[in-house]
């Protein structure tokens, strides 16, 4: 065999092979074994397994569920399959700071253990961001939109709404 | 030709990277929800096309070779790879500065993250590997069948967003961004571009100049083999 004969058959090899490595990791559903999260209502149908092992839970903070205790600096909020009421949703509880982003509707990843009381108890708060991009609205300092939003939901956590 | 690339170019790049960082810092508008922050996007997202871009055209030079060898073509090869892990490396490392803030964490395995840690690791293989080998010729074979090897993951690292949940976001198009940020990231992706062909064919100049020197003198080059070795080679050795 003449080495270019064989540089091509060598060619042919390794294009298979990374083809067909491409076309499991893209076809191969590893998403289903493998995933970055759970979502409430997977954590809810899970039981057991859910139980005791630490986990990632992804989800959309449930509008009117946070609850910030400034004396004990314990933030409890419900993380929900969607920005919908009656989605399904999981208490969490965090010690933690969350990201300056951090609102009502704002989709989070948390990062702890789920106990049999049905408290996820998070010791990471990861807040992610869509893909828009908007500039403020006239008038209007960024994220200071937010800030009027909090206070609605230290007013709703309060009762007051 | 060679006064486009090695006189215009680089001039070109240098004024694009200045109008991008201003249109980028001062020009365009914060993010709502960001921010200043969000202005690292500027950056972040041209690096990472020109790694991902710099690394298919590795992938395409890698195949070339196999079919047709030439010294040429290992040299691109070459200059795309490490060109490609410069540019991701400043993307992921600008990612991450951006996660700290926006997400609350420098870094988390998701999948976007993690496939992009991974072909930064690949591409830091096959360097070392092209390093390791002393003979061009099996050099080049090798370092061809890795960097197609190695490329399946660049559309892994682009799709991994669309096929499995992750915290990083899907990519924008012009509709999800702004009009006025769209600009910005116009402006400073096409001064990445140019900034990438003048590394280009900065590195592909010197490797091809090694090459013909590796095969016009090979038995200048540093070997291995103690019996081989010239009188210079061997008092490395000893120091």
């Amino acid at each position: 065999m003449t080495p270019a004969l064989r540089n091509r058959l060598v060619a042919v090899v390794a294009l298979l092979v990374a083809g067909s490595g491409l076309a499991f990791v893209a076809f191969g559903n590893i998403g289903d074994n493998l995933v970055y999260y759970w979502s409430p209502s997977e954590l809810l149908s899970n039981g057991e397994k859910a139980y005791s092992a630490t986990i990632r839970l992804g989800g959309v903070v449930q509008p009117g569920s946070i609850q910030w205790n400034a004396q004990h600096t314990t933030l409890e909020f419900r993380v929900a399959d969607g920005p919908k009421p009656e989605a399904q949703s999981v208490l969490v509880r965090s010690t933690e700071t969350p990201p300056q982003m951090f609102r009502e509707k704002i989709g989070v990843v948390v990062e702890g253990t789920y106990d049999r009381s049905g408290v996820f108890s998070s010791n990471r708060l990861m807040v992610n961001h869509s893909n828009e991009y908007r500039p403020p609205k006239e008038g209007e300092a960024p994220r200071q939109w937010q800030e009027t939003l909090s206070e609605n939901t230290t007013a709703a956590a309060t009762g007051a709404k | 030709m060679g006064k486009l690339l090695h006189r215009v170019l680089p001039g070109v790049a240098v004024v694009l990277l200045v109008a991008g960082a201003y249109l980028g810092l001062f020009w365009a508008p914060p993010d709502r929800e960001m921010g200043d922050v969000q202005r690292i996007m500027y950056v972040h997202v041209p690096a990472v096309w020109m790694a991902l871009l710099a690394l298919t055209l590795n992938f395409c030079c890698s195949v070339t070779y196999l079919f047709k060898p030439s010294w040429k073509t290992d040299a691109m090869a070459e200059a795309s790879a490490e060109v490609g892990l410069l540019f991701g490396t400043v993307g992921v490392l600008l990612g991450s500065i951006w996660g700290r803030p926006t997400w609350g964490v420098y870094w988390t395995w998701d999948p976007r993250i993690t496939t992009a840690a991974i072909m930064l690791v690949a591409y830091v293989g096959y360097l070392a590997l092209r390093r390791f080998v002393e003979d061009p010729e099996k050099r080049a074979v090798w370092s061809a069948v890795v960097g197609i090897i190695a490329a399946v993951d660049v559309p892994i690292v682009w799709f991994s967003v669309r096929w499995w949940r992750s915290l990083h976001q899907v990519q924008s198009s012009p509709k999800t961004v702004d009009p006025l940020m769209v600009l910005p990231l116009r402006v400073s992706a096409f001064a990445f571009l140019a900034l990438m062909i003048v590394f280009l064919a900065r590195r592909y100049l010197i490797a091809l100049a090694e090459r013909n020197a590796e095969v016009a003198l090979p038995e200048a080059l540093p070997s291995d083999d103690p019996a081989t070795r010239g009188g210079s080679g061997a008092s490395k050795v000893v120091a």
